[in-house]
């Protein structure tokens, strides 16, 4: 076991000294995430003001959006040089290499999530102080189980060509349970009364999604890479 | 072909030599290739592969464009499983050895695998570390040494020439002294004296008793250097040559 988690922060680790020196899955993912809200402040916002209820819903569309762009490019990075096949060939269990990248990714998401929740709190006067720990397990159970998915699926279509488009045809639905308790959750920290249970509810149905995933990708991963 | 005999000492397994990575002890002297076959949906990539190579052997895969060179050293890296047929190591399959089995595999790719926007260093202790050896920083300076790029290990892989890439990437396949080393178009676009240095690697790797398979095209360098060569068509075995010297005239003879 302690092989393992070696080898996942080893993964990590490298996927974030590349992402340092290059800057290409941040910048890019950063400013499509912004570039989202902003357009949704332009068409949605009155005289300063934000129909209610709206901004849990872009809050996610942009992490959704943005974090499928960042998925692409993680597995995209690992096949110009076809460094995976050099990955898969070390003597390592293989979902610890699936479980690097996995916390790479949710660390460059967690990054553009710092920039995103402020600017929705601005533009959108939504209350993102009012139950900061909440707000901050939900974003955080939210991406997590979309990026579990999504980081399996980026991996399975590494080799397809047509991987660009297959990648949200197959991600969207299959994290829709994820979506739907994120948006909610936060949709019930954001209204005019916040419902602090509701919001612990749907925390709670995460934290099973969230279970069911990662188990199901930390299992499919090795049979999905071998060919 | 050849079918081998597969249990014990006798069968190709060895004990482990030096370099290891951590808690890795399976070590094999025979490499088995019994009746491998790999189709991709209708399309017969391989038919019927067999042959067997010895530790201190060079062998070579020759043959034209889609003759199933590159599927096959994929097959051997357990990278791919075979529709049919097995790969035995020593007295192991690949599913049978799993971790054991990869830890005792080098590869050289075409594409190198290197991390550009990483220094040599980094890319050889990323890779030391993913391999469990015990002092990472030492062996990837000892890499470095091996490559003649001692002085230029703290530059990042993307500025470098494509003779010092290659260097690197072999060094970073033998970095954990691998008993199979594999290349696929190792001399691609290296001038003479990088193919040179490579050779004198490649011969170094042999005495020290590695199984080499080379994929190859460039037949003159090949020359001379294989201990055999293995003539693939059409995803079939159609000839096989234990005189490596003039090689050219012998391929165009099997390939046609």
């Amino acid at each position: 076991m302690g092989s393992f988690f070696r080898v996942a922060w080893h993964v990590m680790r490298k996927d974030l000294t590349v992402e340092v020196r290059s800057k290409e899955v941040l910048l890019t993912t950063l400013f499509f995430a912004v570039s989202v809200v902003l357009v949704f402040s332009f068409a949605i916002v009155r005289e300063g003001r934000a129909p209610d209820d709206v901004a849990a819903g872009i809050l996610w569309v942009a992490v959704s959006f943005s974090g499928t762009l960042a998925m692409g490019r993680t597995f995209e990075r690992e096949r110009y040089n076809d460094t995976l096949r050099a990955l898969l060939l070390a003597p390592t269990d293989r979902p610890a290499i699936y479980t690097g990248k996995l916390l790479g990714l949710l660390i460059l998401l967690a990054l553009v999530e710092m920039v995103l929740v402020p600017l929705v709190g601005l533009l959108f006067t939504a209350p993102i102080l009012a139950y900061p720990g909440r707000l901050a397990a939900l974003l955080a159970l939210g991406t997590l189980g979309f990026a579990a998915v999504g980081t399996l699926f980026a991996a399975m279509l590494v080799r397809v060509r047509s991987r660009d488009t297959l990648l949200p045809v197959l991600l969207y639905p299959v994290t829709i349970p994820v979506m739907i308790a994120g948006v909610r959750g936060t949709a019930a920290l954001f209204q005019a009364v916040p419902d602090e249970a509701m919001a612990q509810f749907w925390i709670g149905l995460l934290v099973f999604w969230d279970a069911i995933f990662v188990t199901l990708a930390l299992w499919t991963f090795e049979p999905v890479m071998t060919e | 072909m050849t079918h081998l005999r597969t249990s014990g000492a006798s069968a190709g397994q060895a004990p482990r030599t030096s370099g290891a990575s951590a808690g890795q002890a399976y070590d094999f002297r025979r490499l088995a290739v019994v009746d491998v076959a790999r189709h991709y949906g209708r399309r017969k990539a391989l038919s019927q592969v067999a042959f067997t190579c010895e530790a201190g052997e060079i062998v070579g895969l020759l043959g034209p464009n889609g003759a199933g060179k590159s599927t096959l050293l994929n097959i051997l890296a357990t990278l791919l499983t075979a529709s049919r047929g097995r790969v035995e190591y020593g007295d192991r399959t690949a599913a049978q050895g799993g971790g054991e089995v990869r830890a005792r595999i080098g590869m050289l790719g075409h594409d190198l695998f290197l991390y550009p926007e990483l220094t040599a260093r980094e890319n050889l202790i990323f890779f030391a570390k993913l391999y469990g050896l015990p002092d990472a920083r030492a062996a990837a300076d000892a890499a470095l040494e091996r490559a003649g790029l001692a002085d230029r290990g703290d530059d990042i892989v993307s500025g470098f020439s494509r003779g010092m890439r290659q260097r690197v990437a072999l060094e970073r396949a033998l970095l954990h002294d691998p008993r199979l080393v594999l290349l696929d178009e190792p001399f691609t676009g290296l001038d003479q004296a990088s193919t040179a240095a490579l050779v004198a690697r490649l011969q170094e790797r042999r005495e020290a008793g590695c199984i080499l398979v080379i994929a190859t095209h460039d037949l003159d360098v090949a020359d001379g250097l294989l201990s055999r060569a293995i003539y693939l068509k059409n995803g079939r075995v159609v000839g096989t040559d234990t005189d490596s010297r003039g090689l050219s005239e012998r391929y165009r003879i099997a390939i046609q």
